[in-house]
């Protein structure tokens, strides 16, 4: 048997190492993708007082900080006894989340994932990078750079902060929108709107122009998991959870968040910091799912503002069949038509005068446990936590968006090597294209594990025996 | 009226008056920690450290006198008071991103005025208990600087004594007045003064946290030199 490992992951945050292990056939028996970091959260938060879990966990992550501060929070409310937020804080909090969507999303495809789509993976890596797309497409780069920038000053607006703000507090929010910040996020928004449209038309070329490799590239069928809204609306910010196989058949829907631990549960390997989520109806081997845009769109039934959802149509049709469009590489395409909702949802949201409004939070009788689940960037997020009569901390229990996607990455990666590696040599394209099949998922693990810094890879072929056969490397920044 | 020199910046002062109060009552700023104008001065933390006529000294205790020429925000005091400050800093849990005190911490502003941008120095990471049995108070003790601020409160203004420190040196440590060391169980009133003079994050009022919007908080809207009053 040979193994292969690949160590370090370049435009992926955190240190990642993949082995490959072959069989006397040369044939990929087994990927193992793994984080090096180890950061503990669930554990350093015990005995810290309630209210510092928004602020404190957002620095979980440097691009999704909001949806962990917004996920903390809404466990924080139940904590505070309020089941519902006064409308104002609703809807500044939405609008903040919206702003996290936006802004991460075009971080993930313009800044991080363009240029291999752009340039192709075998393309030189000094030029396959954001400067290189900055120097052949200047005006899709400054769109790009654009729009993460509004998804940006909508954060910092109602947050306070453009990363690690305060927004959002136990029953509520502690800042409405003045008029003046209105008008101001209100200015440049239909620019964006037809700035996030002209991405997914764009998107959308490049998986049709290349549709076989796109369709086939890293793809493996799944069952998929995601919040759902009113009527299996997309949702991102408060919804009920629905499982669908993969033929697109609901295995469960419309579950409470609250019940979580019924319907998942987390399996350990012993090689791996980061654990395996499998639904509990259908075991560690059968259940494991994915879970992001592209588990988002192809779960729900629509998306509730028009743009967006004509761009959803469009996508589904290219599985004539019905069933859920599986391609890897679509999660691009899914997460910018999710970009584009989000850039709807922010100008129909600033129309409200309820962001104006002066109740910012509600109050209850306090609890002794809470739970939120939000839909990250990168997937469903859980945040659960107990604390004792005192309010202090005792268990967290948190489970990120990129640690859903773990044995799907792992699978992923396992069909990259098993259509692409010849021989037992591993190669700078191969490298490249298991880096394409990482980053169509996250381009940011540090949550996972929670590693910290630019994230290298190494990658391990290992023959049958477990001996070394290859290795190859790539240092953060290529 | 009598008069010395700040930073060759003339300061006129009432008799009895020390060099910090003088500079206060001038609008001067003099970097201080354990210091506050209602009560007694002790000199104990040594952020407020002057050179009196080539002499160092801390100008809350120092009486001001005619004539005297001190020496305030030299490059040199500046940076002994960093070293201070650092070691405020990495003997006790300063964690300012999530500390809900951030924007209304006396350290962390005297650190910015001092241009503190990081620590040399290893962090100790001290474990030190969190009270939190009082039903509307948190104190979390791995943040004291042992300013004594909350003692001198707490016998000065509230006539009780529910605060002291124990210990020396490293092992100085804040300790309540009570049977069990707890807050609850001790002579502890909500509206004590001693609640409110804590100058980093110890005293904490429960459910309260991260109300005031960042851009909104203390430090936000003047930085430490602009505000006078305490």
């Amino acid at each position: 048997m040979i193994k292969i490992t690949i160590d370090p992951v370049s435009r992926v945050e955190g240190h990642g190492k993949i082995t490959l292990q072959q069989n006397e056939q040369l044939e990929i028996t087994q990927a193992r993708f793994q984080i090096a970091e180890f950061r503990g959260f669930e554990k350093f938060i015990q005995g810290r007082p309630y209210w510092e879990a928004p602020v404190l966990v957002q620095r979980l992550c440097g691009i999704c900080p909001v949806s962990h501060h917004l996920a903390a929070a809404k466990a924080m409310d139940q904590l505070v006894g309020v089941d519902q937020i006064p409308p104002t804080a609703e809807k500044i909090r939405r609008l903040m989340h919206f702003g996290q969507v936006l802004q991460s999303h075009a971080l993930h495809f313009f800044h991080l994932s363009s240029p291999d789509l752009l340039f192709g993976y075998d393309d030189e890596v000094r030029h396959r990078n954001i400067v290189g797309v900055i120097n052949d497409y200047p005006e899709l780069a400054r769109q790009g750079v654009l729009l993460r920038k509004y998804g940006q000053e909508v954060i910092r607006i109602t947050s306070g902060k453009r990363v690690h703000g305060t927004g959002a507090i136990p029953g509520g929010v502690n800042k409405n929108l003045s008029v003046a910040e209105r008008n101001s996020l209100q200015q440049d928004i239909d620019q964006i709107v037809d700035w996030a449209e002209s991405s997914v038309e764009l998107m959308k070329q490049i998986f049709l122009h290349q549709a076989e490799w796109q369709k086939n590239f890293a793809t493996i069928d799944t069952h998929m998991l995601s919040l759902t809204g009113q009527g299996g609306a997309l949702e991102l910010y408060d919804g009920t959870l629905r499982a669908c196989d993969r033929d697109g058949k609901v295995i469960f829907d419309q579950q409470s968040c609250d019940d979580y631990l019924d319907l998942i549960n987390e399996h350990i390997e012993s090689w791996s910091y980061m654990k395996f989520p499998f639904l509990k109806t259908l075991g560690v081997e059968q259940g494991w799912y994915r879970v992001g845009p592209l588990a988002r769109i192809n779960n729900c039934d629509f998306i509730r503002t028009p743009l967006a959802e004509q761009q959803r149509q469009i996508f589904k049709s290219q599985q004539s069949d019905g069933k859920p469009v599986q391609a890897t590489l679509a999660y691009h395409w899914a997460r910018l038509i999710e970009l584009l909702y989000c850039a709807e949802s922010i100008r129909e949201l600033l129309d409200d005068g309820d962001l104006l409004g002066d109740e910012l939070t509600a109050q209850g009788e306090m609890r002794l446990k809470g739970i939120g689940v939000i839909e990250a960037p990168r997937g469903t997020l859980f945040h659960h936590y107990e604390v004792d009569e005192q309010g202090l901390i005792t268990r967290a229990n948190l489970i990120v968006s990129t640690t859903h996607n773990n044995q799907a990455m792992n699978e992923s990666i396992r069909r990259v090597a098993q259509d692409s590696l010849s021989g037992q040599e591993l190669t700078e394209p191969l490298l490249n294209q298991l880096e394409v099949a990482i980053r169509a998922y996250d381009p940011c693990l540090s949550c996972a594990t929670h590693a910290l810094g630019q994230m290298p890879l190494q990658v391990d072929l290992l023959d049958a025996a477990g001996k070394l056969q290859s290795r190859k490397y790539k240092q953060a920044g290529n | 009226m009598a008069s010395f020199s700040i930073d060759q910046q003339p300061i006129e002062f009432e008799p009895g008056q020390t060099i910090l109060q003088a500079a206060m009552a001038a609008g001067v700023y003099i970097p201080h920690l354990c210091f506050h104008p209602q009560f007694s001065a002790h000199g104990s933390c040594r952020v407020c450290m002057v050179r009196i006529d080539g002499r160092t000294a801390s100008a809350c205790t120092a009486p001001a006198a005619a004539g005297l020429e001190v020496e305030n925000l030299s490059d040199d005091l500046q940076a002994l008071r960093r070293d201070i400050l650092q070691m405020l800093f990495v003997e006790g849990n300063h964690l300012c991103p999530s500390c809900e005190q951030s924007g209304a911490c006396h350290l962390q502003s005297v650190a910015e005025f001092c241009e503190l941008l990081m620590a040399d120095l290893p962090f100790q990471y001290p474990r030190r208990m969190v009270d939190a049995s009082h039903p509307d108070w948190v104190l979390d003790f791995t943040r004291c600087i042992h300013c004594e601020l909350c003692v001198k409160a707490s016998r000065e203004v509230d006539g009780k004594s529910v605060f002291s420190l124990t210990g020396r040196g490293f092992d100085t440590r804040l300790v309540i007045n009570a049977p069990d060391g707890l807050l609850v169980n001790s002579e502890f009133a909500s509206t004590d003064r001693a609640a409110s003079v804590c100058p980093v994050g110890v005293f904490l009022p429960k459910h309260q946290g991260f109300k005031t919007p960042i851009g909104q908080r203390k430090y936000d809207r003047h930085s430490i030199e602009q505000i006078t009053e305490e």
